[in-house]
């Protein structure tokens, strides 16, 4: 039900509307609306009940065990959010001297500088408001970088074709064509292709590592040499970097440039659109390069870069300082944890992961990569289920719910048939991972014992299977009064 | 898995027939709509646009996925099936029906490097590993 169906004319919050409304008197004639905005008319208590009920149907990392895992948003530790919910975050404004804002400016200059350390680069900007903006930060600068040396043969970007969409669709956004690697048998990139497809119009390869098939590119340093030996850069997707926080850095392993998920990794808040965070890193070659803003720290004083700080940034990419909120409580996270917790987030990260699915491995269920070693996440692939008993990955994912598991990723990679991509992340217990393997047994016995059962699910959710097919046939987003 | 005999086929899962006029309908295969899923949309190229072999020419996309299809041989769009992107349902109940557009071929004899049914068959079960 939408808070419209509750609406009642003429009902009111009064307590909630501003004491003194101004006049509109001075606005002209013809600017003045006719009718009344088609808003809900409703009381305060309507509001709050609405809302309460919906977040209780809501099924969530607050509830439930959600092995979406990194891939979506990571538990969100309750001090980050009442730390940077301090009224003098919150009531500081925007626009304020930085004189009378040292101490959230040194806040910020120390994330930069956390997230340069654990990463390995030179040096970091946290202009980009989200995971995708950072990545078109990271290709700019890359076509920057050629463009700066006048190298502008340069046109293609290779992507293996494990990559997450994003990468492809950001380098044609930044202007480049796209050429594809495949990745081998054991999920790998092909070197053999990755050689083949490099040339001088080879302007970088976007690499995700460890990759979307949850396994770790042993070849990295081959990798690396292939793409800057033929004058290109590479640029590290950071949506998988929970695996290795710490322990193995991109700066290390060559990478030209690097974007940050917040939400993936720094366990700030994600969903329903934003607000994210994507700070990028970059290598000493891209720095003159970075976008801003970025706080820059000098004999002890912190201010905001401007633009006669470095003339050849590709630009201002957010208002003010960013998505601040968020990165506050990423800024908390982090120095909750320090060097040594951030470390022992990607061990248990791994552990969890690999424990998880050499549970499910001995449960009888099939890895993908069963030879390779997890990295803080696997896929398991129903393949077989499926041809055995109608049974695809979507009816099994729906029957978890039942079980109080929120479904794993389905259906992504595309390259493995069937598949459920689970990610526990370094939060989960050893008995909440053992209830899960329990229940992914049990639906793969329903599975095979009462069909009907799993394809009809979920059965103890406030609603049932949804119609996703007509829901994307005909899309109906905007709610309009009956007539 | 249905592969009509007297039709072609490409690597990436388009069926082509040379239609009495000289034109070919392009569409996706019965294996290919079952990988996809349900389709929810279907985006067909414009008449008149020139097209290389292999060039990505239309988009069509399921409640899993979206995916390109691409010209099999070289040819000018001719036409496009508007009917069909009011109903994308019908590449799943009917795909070889489900035509997306018809080319006008460059050379009519690209379409013998096309597969035919068995190669394309043989093809099938090896991306199926």
């Amino acid at each position: 039900m939408l808070i419209f169906e509750h609406a009642h004319p003429g009902r009111r919050a009064h307590a909630q509307a501003p004491h003194n409304l101004a006049e509109a008197s001075d606005l002209p004639a013809e600017l003045l609306r006719q009718s009344k905005p088609l808003l809900p008319e409703t009381s305060e208590l309507d509001v709050v009940r609405h809302y309460t009920r919906l977040s209780q149907k809501n099924f969530s990392i607050d509830t439930q065990f959600y092995p979406l895992g990194s891939c979506t948003m990571k538990y969100n530790p309750r001090a980050c959010n009442t730390l940077a919910m301090l009224p003098q975050f919150l009531s500081r404004h925007p626009l304020a001297d930085a004189d009378t804002g040292q101490g959230f400016l040194a806040s910020m200059h120390e994330l930069q500088e956390m997230l340069r350390d654990v990463t390995g680069m030179a040096a970091v900007s946290m202009a980009p408001m989200a995971g995708a903006h950072g990545e078109f930060a990271g290709v700019a600068m890359i076509r920057a970088y050629h463009d700066a040396r006048g190298d502008t043969a340069r046109r293609e970007i290779i992507c293996p074709d494990a990559a997450h969409g994003t990468n492809p669709a950001t380098a044609s956004m930044c202007g480049y064509t796209v050429r594809e690697i495949p990745t081998d048998r054991q999920g790998n990139v092909d070197l053999a292709a990755l050689k083949a497809a490099v040339g001088p119009q080879t302007a970088g390869l976007m690499l995700t590592n460890p990759s979307t098939l949850g396994v770790f590119e042993p070849a990295i340093v081959a990798i690396q040499k292939v793409v800057h030996d033929a004058g290109g850069l590479s640029y590290y997707d950071g949506a998988n970097l929970n695996a290795i926080l710490g322990r193995v850095r991109p700066g290390d392993m060559g990478f030209d440039v690097i974007h940050m998920n917040l939400h993936k990794t720094f366990s700030t808040p994600h969903g329903g659109g934003g607000p994210g965070a994507g700070p990028v890193g970059v290598s000493e070659r891209l720095k003159p390069f970075l976008p801003i803003p970025y706080v820059i720290e000098e004999r002890g004083d912190y201010r905001w870069a401007e633009e006669g700080d470095c003339p050849r940034s590709i630009g201002r990419l957010s208002a003010f300082g960013g998505n601040m909120g968020v990165l506050l409580r990423a800024w908390v996270y982090a120095r909750m944890l320090g060097r040594q917790g951030m470390h022992r987030v990607a061990e248990f990260a791994a552990l969890n992961a690999n424990y998880l699915a050499a549970e499910l491995k001995r449960a009888g269920f099939d890895l993908a990569f069963p030879e390779r070693r997890a990295s803080h996440e696997f896929i398991v692939t129903l393949k077989k289920l499926k041809d055995a008993t109608g049974i695809s990955a979507m009816d099994f994912a729906k029957r978890l719910l039942d079980y109080g598991f929120h479904a794993p990723t389905t259906y992504f990679p595309m390259l493995v048939p069937e598949c459920l991509l689970i990610e526990p992340t370094e939060t989960e217990s050893k008995e909440t991972l053992d209830a899960f393997v329990a229940a992914m047994v049990k639906v793969r016995d329903e599975a095979q014992l009462e069909p009907e059962l799993v394809k009809l699910a979920p059965h103890s959710l406030p609603v049932r299977r949804l119609d996703d097919v007509k829901a994307a046939r005909e899309l109906d987003l905007v709610w309009k009064p009956p007539l | 898995m249905s592969i009509p005999a007297e039709l072609k086929y490409t690597k990436s899962h388009e069926w082509v027939r040379l239609e009495a006029d000289g034109g070919v309908s392009v569409g996706i295969t019965h294996h290919a709509q079952e990988l996809l899923g349900d389709m929810v949309f279907l985006e067909a190229p414009t008449v008149g646009r020139k097209l290389a072999a292999g060039e990505e020419c239309a988009v069509v996309e399921s409640v899993k996925a979206a995916s390109d299809v691409f010209a099999p041989i070289a040819g000018e769009v001719i036409a496009a099936n508007a009917e069909l992107e009011g109903a994308p349902e019908s590449i799943n109940s009917d795909p070889y029906a489900a035509w997306m557009f018809k080319l006008q071929p460059a050379n009519v004899a690209d379409l013998d490097a096309l597969m035919d049914a068995t190669a394309y068959a043989a093809h099938v079960e090896s991306e199926a590993h």
